[in-house]
């Protein structure tokens, strides 16, 4: 049965006075995938960053209103942040690859987490290079630094790297905005399967794919939510005057 | 004169002016270099080494000075490395940003610039006389770690500070804890320009003689500190004595000025050729630093 996995309450987000988020009210169901599409600057990015409490690293940022994960405010004292960064896994808008192999990048997970294995680390590897469509291009450099893959490869070893540890909730801040077509359709297409497992939190700025990879679509402006709905209603009628111009393209 | 004649004077000008002075700065070092290889190269043999320094010029040798100095560079590097690089960890990377830790801060940079014989009367007043340690190896030891301390925290807190946010978000985003992300991600992006900082410290502090005179090293010293490792002849046949830490000690740069004050000319071509040892120290600590460098430039940068 679907239930809301994660939910925001009139959640407020600052960077020192400068307001980003202007109270964002949203549920998402587990096992559905939500894009979240709106101009630039609108604090796409701040908001799923404060689902994973990245941007609680940012000395002055600072947070109002409620972040509810597994029915448990993500802020409460008995929540572990390290924890929840388990369970909400992240790929950033810019490709962060540490400065180590392709190999080391995806075992980071697994060493800090204490699974030595190298059966299941290896295996591991192997299977999320597949899923995001870069194993035939590494599979014979896996020792390779990861800084010197391309800027699309190093997305989808990103991807790959917040994938191989199995999180339930996925973050994916523009995973595709550096790939080509025919790797973005197999990342769409890998989304489609993951929903299986995970509840994924897409943002995008190319309409046809939130059109194309989610169950739900959120419009952001300003760092206030204008719409929020299934996403056949959000692109074939959209109720707000804003949402429309920007899906058609008459402004963002 | 039209405007690009003008320009054009200019800049030969200057190019002539830069030359010049580069060239004189060479040139001296060359001249001083040169001059101290005449004078000591034939001193450099390996009785120079193997004899304690005595009356007799041509019987004087460095070797109280080099073991002194070992001695000294030893112990510097194992209180200051660690205490050092854990400072600037915690600095750069756990201590809140507020007035006072800035204050610290401000106050870390301003102690790398202090004169070195004011360390010299702290580890006399300190060390020496507080704590009792008398003029031993272990009290010029731990000046001179004082010494090189706001150096290798500094160079520690750049060192973290170029590496950008996003690897530590990366690192964080995966559910790694705070020491996992430094000691897996942090340190080993930063060790290289930590390392080259630490090198150059010590390099520096292996010249140093004020503060060492005024902790009191020796300027004439005929025993060597106790060997740590005592040689025995029944089982374990071998022990580690710290005793040789209370022993008194001198130094190169020490032995060098007692021997340039001295009238006789054959002490001269013993300092001559004391200049030369440390001169080819210092050498291969500053190259080791330079390579390390240069390796790290070569890896693949974010
Ligand atoms: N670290 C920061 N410090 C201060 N302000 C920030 C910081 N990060 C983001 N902002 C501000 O927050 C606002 C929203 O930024 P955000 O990155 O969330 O936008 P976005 O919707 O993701 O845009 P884009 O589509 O271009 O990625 C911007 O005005 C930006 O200047
Ligand atoms: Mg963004």
């Amino acid at each position: 049965m679907a239930k809301n996995i994660l939910e925001t309450q009139d959640l407020k987000a600052y960077f020192g006075n400068k307001q980003i988020l202007k109270g964002i009210n949203l549920a998402f169901l587990s096992n559905t995938v939500t894009a979240i599409i709106g101009p630039s600057g609108c604090g796409k990015s701040t908001f799923i960053r404060s689902i994973n409490r990245i941007n609680d690293l940012i000395p002055n940022f600072r947070i109002e209103g409620n972040i509810i994960f597994n029915d448990q405010d993500i802020h409460d004292k008995n929540v572990d942040e390290v924890d929840l960064r388990r369970k909400v896994g992240m790929v950033f808008q810019r490709p962060n690859p540490f400065p180590k192999s392709i190999y080391d990048n995806i075992a980071y997970g697994f060493n800090i987490y204490g699974i030595k294995d190298k059966y299941t680390i290896d295996a591991a590897v192997e299977n999320s290079l597949k899923k995001v469509a870069l194993w035939e291009e590494v599979k014979n450099n896996l020792s390779q630094n990861a800084l010197t893959l391309s800027g699309g490869q190093q997305q989808r070893l990103c991807f790959a790297r917040a994938l191989a540890i199995e999180p339930e909730v996925l973050l994916l801040d523009e995973p595709c905005s550096a790939i080509d077509p025919i790797s973005t359709a197999k990342i769409e297409e890998l989304i489609h399967q993951l929903k299986k497992n995970y509840t994924i939190i897409i943002v995008t700025h190319n309409m046809q794919q939130a059109a194309r990879v989610s169950d739900y679509t959120a419009f952001f402006l300003l760092g206030e939510l204008i719409e929020f709905g299934k996403t056949d209603g959000i692109f074939t009628a959209p109720k707000d005057k804003r949402t429309e111009a920007y899906i058609t393209g008459r402004f963002g | 004169m039209n405007r690009k004649a003008l320009n054009n004077f200019w800049d030969k000008l200057f190019k002539l002016l830069g030359i010049t002075s580069i060239s004189f700065g060479l040139l001296v070092l060359l001249a001083l270099i040169i001059d101290v290889i005449i004078d000591g190269y034939p001193r450099i043999t390996l009785n120079f080494f193997k004899s304690f320094p005595s009356r007799k010029p041509e019987m004087a040798g460095i070797l109280s000075a080099w073991v002194g100095t070992i001695w000294i560079m030893v112990i510097t590097a194992l209180i200051s490395i660690p205490i050092g690089i854990g400072a600037g960890i915690y600095l750069e990377e756990y201590a809140p940003k507020n007035k006072f830790t800035n204050f610290i801060e401000i106050n870390i940079a301003n102690l790398a610039g202090v004169p070195s014989v004011i360390y010299g009367l702290l580890g006399l007043g300190f060390f020496v006389r507080y704590m009792n340690l008398d003029r031993s190896v272990l009290a010029g030891g731990l000046t001179l770690a004082l010494l090189v301390l706001p150096v290798i925290i500094l160079s520690t807190r750049e060192a973290l500070r170029a590496i950008p946010s996003s690897i530590r978000e990366a690192s964080y985003a995966l559910g790694a804890t705070k020491w996992q992300t430094i000691r897996n991600q942090l340190l080993p992006a930063a060790i290289g320009n930590i390392l080259t900082g630490i090198i150059l410290a010590m390099s520096r502090a292996m010249g140093e003689t004020a503060p060492l005179i005024t902790v009191g090293a020796l300027t004439y010293i005929a025993f060597l500190p106790q060997n740590p490792v005592i040689i025995k002849d029944s089982f374990p046949f071998m022990g580690i004595s710290f005793q040789g830490l209370f022993d008194p000690f001198t130094v190169l740069p020490i032995q060098i000025y007692n021997w340039v004050s001295r009238p006789q000319k054959g002490f001269i071509t013993d300092a001559a050729a004391g200049i030369m040892v440390l001169l080819i120290l210092t050498l291969i600590m500053n190259s080791i630093a330079i390579f390390l460098r240069y390796q790290n430039q070569k890896r693949v940068r974010w």
